[in-house]
């Protein structure tokens, strides 16, 4: 059995031509995972439903521009990914330093799941890696985007991708070894 | 050592949180109003553009223009905290006394680089509040009252793409400037267009004042424009416009006023400021509303320059199961043909959820076999006792090729008296995630479930479940009889909430085992838009857990809601292990049909595990391909072995399977006659008659009784002999011919959507739901659509 991802043409096209229906299936149908993505970059869950709701207020203008070349999963990553750098570079504006990655939320759900030790380990996996690397992992940690896609989505190579993710793997392990003292 | 990018992936999986339910309801209906609010100003625009064809170049110069503009350089930011993703507006005049309503050219500011943002804080390069009134001085010659603040953004300062009205802040007047030459030769005429824009009033008087004045400047304005040459190129159709001010300096200027009380629901298409509820229009809205005309807001296209290339596509979440259509086999090389029966009808809807909506269906969603076994057919039922279903096979002309014949195979599935039925237990599983937040979602479920639970026995029992959002149990099981208690825990449910992975389908599962007992039937009713975050989130532990549930006797149903993140494919794959089947619905008649009309069927399974082999006799068929049943394909020796799953048939289904066969000697037989293969050993005569056989094929079908291990086979030669196509398999055979138009055609010739719909009207029977003439409205829409792309 196949999966076929072949309805988003069919929705852009509808919702393009106004088709109010298509367009909320095409929100609908990609908000779980735009949210899941922006939860990635940020490590908070407000962050992410924040970055999630500018997204979605943007979309249905935003959706003229999409032409429909690139994959539509593609390009909503890009717009995900600018929000988020705009939110990044406002927070770095903001006199109050900005909270590293995820902390708040990572120590909530740490105190939830009493899996603290995990969930720390990711904390700082994430804080431990540079904004570039970070980004790059959250676009490719879960496996449906391809490393062409993420280059794609970067405005990077794939070379650059491949690196980046070599790269955020050599900064966990030295991190990793670092506290076991191996 | 692990990979730490492994166990980053599998911390992430931990820890990702589900979306807030009601921030994502909320955010979804306002992203929709955004959308619907474009599209009533693109109709108003389709209806300004026919009016005046010459207006036509202007916007799309203007929209060069926005790219150009559509940059990190260009700041809209007012002398407030906020600024505002609308880059430029755009007011054209109208030829006669009229207004017309004006175009605003919006862009969101977000394309590519950035994203609607909320209040930002303002930075310190901005220019300070009140130094907005500088750029305004156009604005006072028609007497409209000027805003009491405005602003002018320095197109240089370094802020961010645009920030949001701060909360009670929203600026009054906007005033986009760039350095930005618009593209296109350069001699920008250093004549500045002037317009105005009207203060903000809700006053009745001061407001038709307005639209006075305003009508006057534009009469103005089109007397100015009008003597300007014809757009020669996008720059002088900038010029023209007078919308953007392009000034001696060559610096352009967009007026753009924020805050007016829009008479009617404005236009809008730009990122709003995400704590001004029920503010949504403003700050975004243009002044022109005012004028009572209906403002035209359009988007540039091409705003994002770096998002065209080419790229596979990613993964999707709503996905369809199907495999490329089988192709036509050669019978002497490979002359059995397996598959498993499908009692599923999911398909059908979506397709005709896709035709409704305006759009012909992706080709991969049409699953033919599933369009044919929508429709009850009227085959000769079995006897009340014996074999549960009784196979009828006819053999006819192929409506879309005379040369070859359309070999049927139909199968009436017992229809019990529906007064000695089992005792059934219906465990209802419903998804109450926030995105099953929508009329045609949850509401219409409820409403279904509530037809359905009309047509239960007083002795049925129901229990409920809700999974994601409102978790748990939600009724404990409840005798059928108890109608008023099933009805209120309905209305209990509920969507939204922050959204609980929940056991949710192994409750619903224990629950049906504590619930079934010798005699009955037992099944639960997975309900769901397609978040399947029932508890198991790996979806191959998620079919292995459903499929030893089917080996305790649970059945399971999938109906499917809504089309957001319809997951078909993972639909199809858990009914099929489940025992069950996947319906579609998109309507409270399709409800109807499924759990009311088709209940017994639906619910009662009388034949477990049906699979089909035919076996072609290469001395008369020389070639054969079967319609539709890509995804029940079995492979040869699974017919035999009991431990293959196959499909299940409910009370009085019917099930129908379509052969395209070419006769031995057609003109329309594909493949040539291969050189170095041996001689078939029996000379083919023309007509495909050999030594007294007439034989085409010979028909062997499985089935268990219901709950036993091993199966029954039943064997049928098919004959050239065997009953002509009747109105049934006519209608059948139309719809055959319909999935394959709407999926490639490949095989269906010139034949044309007339033909199909002129052979399902003139065989639509009696037709006593409304069914077939359903189908054939949906054909006519096809073809349309068809003619249309």
């Amino acid at each position: 059995m196949t999966s076929v991802p072949a309805r988003d043409e069919e929705l852009v096209r509808a919702a393009a031509t106004g088709s109010r229906e298509a367009f909320r299936e095409l929100l609908e149908l990609h908000y779980d995972r735009i949210f899941r993505f922006c939860f990635r970059l940020t490590g908070r869950r407000e962050e992410a439903e924040d970055l999630t709701q500018d997204i979605c207020v943007a979309l249905p203008a935003k959706l003229k521009s999409f032409r429909g070349r690139a994959s539509l999963t593609t390009w909503l990553y890009r717009v995900a990914m600018n929000a988020a750098h705009d939110r990044r570079r406002r927070a770095m504006s903001r006199t109050k330093a900005a909270e590293g990655w995820g902390e708040i939320e990572m120590s909530r759900l740490a105190e939830e799941t009493g899996r603290a030790a995990d969930l720390d380990w990711l904390r700082r996996s994430m804080a431990v890696l540079p904004d570039d690397l970070r980004d790059t992992v959250a676009l490719t940690i879960d496996g449906e985007m391809t490393h062409a896609e993420a280059a794609e989505v970067l405005g990077i190579s794939e070379g650059t991708v491949s690196w980046r993710l070599s790269e955020a793997r050599k900064r966990l392990r030295a991190m990793r070894q670092e506290e076991t003292g191996r | 050592m692990t990979d730490p990018l492994d166990d980053l992936k599998r911390a992430f999986e931990d820890a990702t949180p589900e979306p807030d339910g009601e921030r994502r309801r909320v955010n979804l209906a306002r992203a929709q109003k955004l959308f619907d609010r474009a599209q009533d100003s693109e109709v108003e625009q389709r209806r300004a553009d026919d009016r005046a064809n010459t207006w036509a170049g202007i916007e799309q110069g203007l929209r060069h223009m926005l790219n150009a503009l559509n940059s990190r350089s260009v700041l809209a930011a007012a002398g407030v905290v906020a600024a505002v993703g609308l880059t430029a507006l755009l007011v054209t005049s109208t030829r006669n006394a009229t207004l017309r309503p004006p175009l605003i050219v919006a862009d969101t500011g977000v394309a590519p680089e950035s994203v609607a943002s909320p209040p930002g804080e303002p930075e310190a390069e901005r220019p300070a509040p009140g130094l907005g009134g500088e750029e305004r001085a156009d604005a006072g010659e028609s007497g409209s009252p000027a805003p009491p603040t405005g602003g002018v953004h320095d197109a240089r300062s370094p802020a961010p793409e645009h920030a949001m009205p701060a909360e009670g802040e929203a600026p009054e007047t906007v005033v986009v400037e760039s350095d930005l030459q618009p593209p296109g030769p350069a001699p920008v005429p250093n004549r500045e267009l002037d317009f105005h824009a009207p203060g903000a009033t809700a006053d009745a008087e001061s407001f038709s004042a307005t639209v006075a004045a305003l009508e006057r400047q534009r009469e103005a304005l089109r007397i100015q424009l009008e003597g300007l040459p014809e757009r020669s190129d996008d720059a002088s159709a900038v010029v023209r416009e007078g919308e953007v001010r392009v000034r001696a300096d060559g610096r352009v200027a967009v007026a753009y006023e924020a805050e007016a009380a829009p008479p009617r629901p404005a236009a809008v298409a730009a990122p709003l400021p995400p704590p001004v509820e029920g503010e949504l229009a403003r700050g975004f809205v243009s002044a022109w509303t005012v004028s009572g005309a209906d403002p035209v807001v359009r988007l540039p296209t091409g705003a994002c320059a770096t998002c065209d290339s080419q790229a596979p596509r990613a993964p999707n979440t709503e996905a369809f199961a199907n495999e490329d259509a089988s192709p036509v086999k050669v019978t002497s090389e490979e002359p059995v043909s397996t598959f498993s029966i499908d009692v599923d009808t999911a398909s059908y809807s979506v397709l005709r959820s896709s035709l409704t909506n305006g759009y012909l269906p992706v080709p991969e969603s049409v699953r033919i076999e599933e369009l044919i076994n929508y429709f009850p057919y009227g085959y000769p039922a079995p006897g009340e006792r014996g074999t549960p279903f009784r196979p009828t096979v006819s053999v006819s002309e192929t409506p879309w090729n005379p040369d070859t014949l359309l070999m049927h195979i139909g199968i009436q599935g017992r229809q019990p008296a529906t007064d000695d039925r089992p005792p059934l237990n219906l465990v209802f599983l419903v998804d109450t995630s926030g995105s099953m937040d929508v009329p045609n979602k949850l509401p219409l479920l409820v409403q279904s479930f509530r037809l359905m639970v009309g047509q239960l026995d007083p002795a049925d029992e129901v229990a409920i479940v809700a999974y994601a959002g409102s978790a748990g149990r939600v009724l404990d099981p409840t005798l059928a009889g108890e109608r008023g208690a099933i009805l209120s825990a309905l209305d209990r449910l509920h969507a939204g909430g922050s959204t609980a992975g929940a056991a949710g389908i192994q409750l619903a599962y224990r629950v049906a085992r504590d619930m079934a007992a010798e005699g009955e039937v037992t099944r639960v009713i997975l309900a769901t838009d397609g978040d399947f975050n029932v508890g198991i989130s790996d979806p191959d532990e998620l079919e292995g857990f459903i499929a030893r549930q089917r080996e305790g006797g649970v059945y399971l149903s999938v109906l499917g809601f809504g089309r957001g993140n319809l997951d078909d494919a993972t639909m199809q794959a858990l009914a099929q292990n489940g025992n069950g089947q996947a319906a579609y619905i998109d309507t409270l008649a399709e409800a109807q049909k499924v759990l009311v009309d088709q209940l017994v069927g639906t619910l009662f399974p009388i034949a477990d595990d049906v699979k089909i082999q035919v076996e072609f006799n290469p001395a008369s068929v020389a070639e054969y391909r079967l319609i539709g049943y890509e995804t029940r394909a079995l492979r040869r020796e699974d017919f035999n072995n009991d431990r293959v799953d196959a499909g299940e048939i409910g009370a009085g289904h019917s099930v129908t399977a379509i052969y395209e066969v070419t006769p031995v000697g057609s003109p329309a037989v594909l493949h040539d006659a291969l050189r170095y293969a041996g001689r078939p050993a029996d000379p083919p005569v023309a007509d495909g008659r050999r030594g007294g056989s007439r034989e085409l094929a010979f028909l062997r079908l499985r089935y268990k009784e219901p709950g036993e291990e091993s199966s029954e086979l039943i064997e049928l030669p098919i004959t050239r002999d065997a009953g002509g196509a009747d109105a049934e398999q006519r209608f059948a055979a139309a719809i055959a011919g319909f999935g394959q138009l709407l999926r490639d055609g490949v095989y269906t010739g010139d034949w044309t959507w007339s033909d199909a719909i002129a052979l399902a009207v003139a065989n639509a029977g009696d037709d006593r739901f409304g069914y077939r003439r359903e189908a054939v409205t949906l054909m006519r829409l096809a073809e349309s659509l068809a003619v249309a792309e």
